[in-house]
């Protein structure tokens, strides 16, 4: 369709401010993170890299981090793992039982954190598990794999399964079709379940708040408590680094993909 | 290693196979022996139990009774994986992840067969198909019967003794499908390897086969050479399936030579009587009868038959008409080039000679499994 000139430049121009709009408040902690002085005001003043030096010095930043970055990655693996064997088995049931199983999987996207979080504090308490890295796996798994099982059951609901009879009538067991036939056809669901199980255990606060003790902090219960206390500019500076490795990550995930699929076209 | 040899085809005994889904029974009682090297049809309209016969050979279904032999040795509750039986589908499933090259060389890695020979043995069975220039291409880049003649390769390149194929050409054009029934009759004479062959058309099964099983609601209704059941039908349903036909109904008297229906006023007969106590009808081919003016005396054929052209198909080679009966059914004509030629609406007289036409048992079923 044909756009009159004025109608596409003000279009351009709602667009615009709508994206400003979106990455305006993620992009203020950049400059606030360079603070001369001890406070989180904006704009900042003067110029510093002290707040990037204090996150990699201070042992109660640094460990935070990496606890983060264990507990996710371990989360990831799970999640995925889990989810993705959930989603093969509710494709393959029969569609009344497998739906109300489903639903019950998701409800953990749907039920308030904070009554998810205070559930699980209580059996943590009883268990022993609070301020555990178990307790921290278990619990962000809980939450991670909604997001798998979703990602998956796309990619398998466009998935034909039609493959699977001719990779059989070609000699492939069950075994060998899965890894040569569906895993490839299936991956790009699990990459970004994968993706996502990271995401949600890495930046998951509420549940982490509850089960959190002086011993095991993840990155968010550390910004939490840095900000709470007192004006911290090292939180703006964690922001900007993550900022940039979220960036680098899904960039890159984005270009490869795109290069594969046009190498397939 | 012998092309064309016709012995590295495997037999296949199906006997009396039954598939039953809950009440309903898919297949009631199937048998069926494919020669080694045979090209055997599954011939039926949807439903019939041809593609569930298919399914049950290729090990994609399991049976409820019966025995099924590929090579003499029973296969029942071997998996599809170890039955070693090539399968061409209707919908090509060609892996889209793999190239060309690498969707045919996979039933030859799962051998582990050796990267040369695998190299060698992809080339020759793309050069069969004549698809030797695409091996680097993805199904995605390919047209329909390219991909279908990539599939087609992928399952003749392990040798194996039997491939089956369920409608292959189902989702092509019709002039592509044509020179693709050619191509494979070709494949099948090079490889003598035993083909066996699921379609609805009628024409696509004539062109393939040496023999034809004809389906119908579970049961095989005949098995034969196209020329058998064009010429021979068993039952009135494949005497329908079979080519054009006209069916004569009407009240029918029996003596012990010769049976005459009256139809609409109008009596024909034919030398012949029905076994049994079924209620009789005449089943006739379009070139079986004559077509003419009333009263003009057409040579050929002693019955008579008068009626009104309902339809006129010009087809190059001739015409074919469609005539309204007295009795309101109607029958089908061939008339060559050099015959007469009539109008729309005109009154006309059918001969035939009683010799022709076929005694069938009237089967009301064959109309309605048909449409």
């Amino acid at each position: 369709m044909e756009m009159k000139p004025l109608t596409r430049v003000l279009l351009g121009l709602v667009c615009l401010l709508v994206a400003i709009w979106l990455v305006a408040p993620t992009l203020v902690v950049v400059p606030m993170s360079f603070n001369a002085n001890k406070s989180l005001a904006f704009p900042p003043q003067g110029f510093s890299w002290q707040w990037y030096q204090n996150f990699a010095t201070n042992p109660e930043w640094s460990t935070s981090f990496l606890n983060s970055l264990k507990v996710a990655s371990i989360v990831a693996v799970l999640a995925t793992v889990l989810g993705t064997l959930a989603a093969f088995g509710l494709d393959r049931m029969k569609a009344r039982p497998a739906n109300l199983l489903r639903m019950l999987m998701l409800t953990p996207m749907v039920v308030p954190g904070v009554v998810l979080a205070i559930g699980i504090y209580a059996v943590y308490l009883d268990t022993k598990l609070v301020g555990t890295l178990l307790g921290f796996v278990l619990a962000h798994t809980i939450l991670a794999l909604p997001f798998v099982l979703i990602a998956v059951s796309a990619n398998l609901e466009v998935f034909d399964r039609r493959l699977e009879t001719a990779a059989a009538s070609l000699g492939a067991g069950a075994l060998t079709t899965f890894r040569t036939v569906t895993l490839p056809l299936i991956l790009p669901g699990i990459l970004s379940g994968l993706l996502f199980a990271f995401a949600t255990s890495f930046d998951e606060i509420v549940v982490s708040l509850f089960i959190t003790n002086p011993y095991l902090k993840t990155l968010p219960v550390q910004i939490f408590a840095s900000i709470t206390r007192d004006a911290d500019p090292t939180v703006a500076a964690v922001g900007t680094i993550l900022l940039f490795a979220t960036t680098i990550l899904i960039g890159g995930g984005m270009l490869l993909l795109g290069r594969e699929r046009k190498g397939r076209l | 290693m012998n092309p064309g040899q016709a012995s590295r085809g495997a037999a296949i005994d199906l006997e009396s196979i039954t598939k039953a889904y809950g009440g309903f029974k898919a297949l009631d009682g199937v048998s069926l022996r494919i020669e080694p090297g045979e090209f055997m049809t599954l011939l039926g309209p949807s439903g019939s139990g041809k593609t569930t016969t298919l399914n049950v050979v290729a090990g994609f279904t399991d049976v409820t009774s019966g025995k099924l032999l590929v090579g003499g040795k029973s296969v029942v509750g071997v998996p599809a994986h170890k039955r070693n039986i090539g399968v061409v589908f209707q919908h090509y499933a060609l892996f889209p992840h793999m190239t060309v090259g690498r969707n045919v060389a996979y039933p030859l890695t799962l051998r582990g067969i050796d990267r040369a020979t695998r190299q060698a043995r992809v080339a020759r069975a793309l050069d069969m198909v004549k698809m030797g220039d695409f091996a680097h291409r993805y199904p995605s880049e390919l047209s329909g019967g390219q991909q279908q003649r990539v599939a087609l390769a992928r399952a003749i390149v392990f040798d194996p003794p039997l491939l089956l194929m369920d409608e292959p050409l189902g989702a092509l054009d019709k002039k592509l499908r044509e020179w693709l029934q050619l191509e494979i009759k070709r494949i099948h004479r090079e490889l003598g390897t035993t083909f066996v062959y699921v379609t609805h058309d009628q024409e696509e099964a004539l062109v393939l086969s040496d023999r034809i099983a004809v389906f119908n609601r579970g049961r095989i209704e005949q098995i034969g050479t196209g020329r058998q059941l064009y010429d021979e039908p068993a039952t009135l349903f494949v005497g329908r399936f079979i080519g054009d036909s006209t069916v004569l109904r009407g009240e029918a008297r029996s003596d012990a030579t010769s049976t005459a229906l009256r139809i609409a006023g109008e009596t024909v007969t034919a030398p012949r009587r029905l076994a049994g106590e079924a209620s009789p009808v005449m089943l006739l081919r379009p070139e079986k009868l004559a077509i003419g003016r009333p009263g003009q005396g057409v040579a050929s054929g002693t019955n008579r038959l008068s009626g009104m052209i309902a339809e006129a198909i010009y087809l190059g080679s001739g015409s074919k008409y469609e005539v309204r009966l007295a009795d309101g059914s109607s029958a089908i004509v061939r008339s060559p080039l050099t015959g007469e030629s009539f109008g729309l609406g005109e009154q006309v007289e059918l001969c035939f000679d009683g010799a022709d036409a076929k005694l069938l048992a009237d089967d009301s079923t064959a109309d309605t499994t048909l449409t």
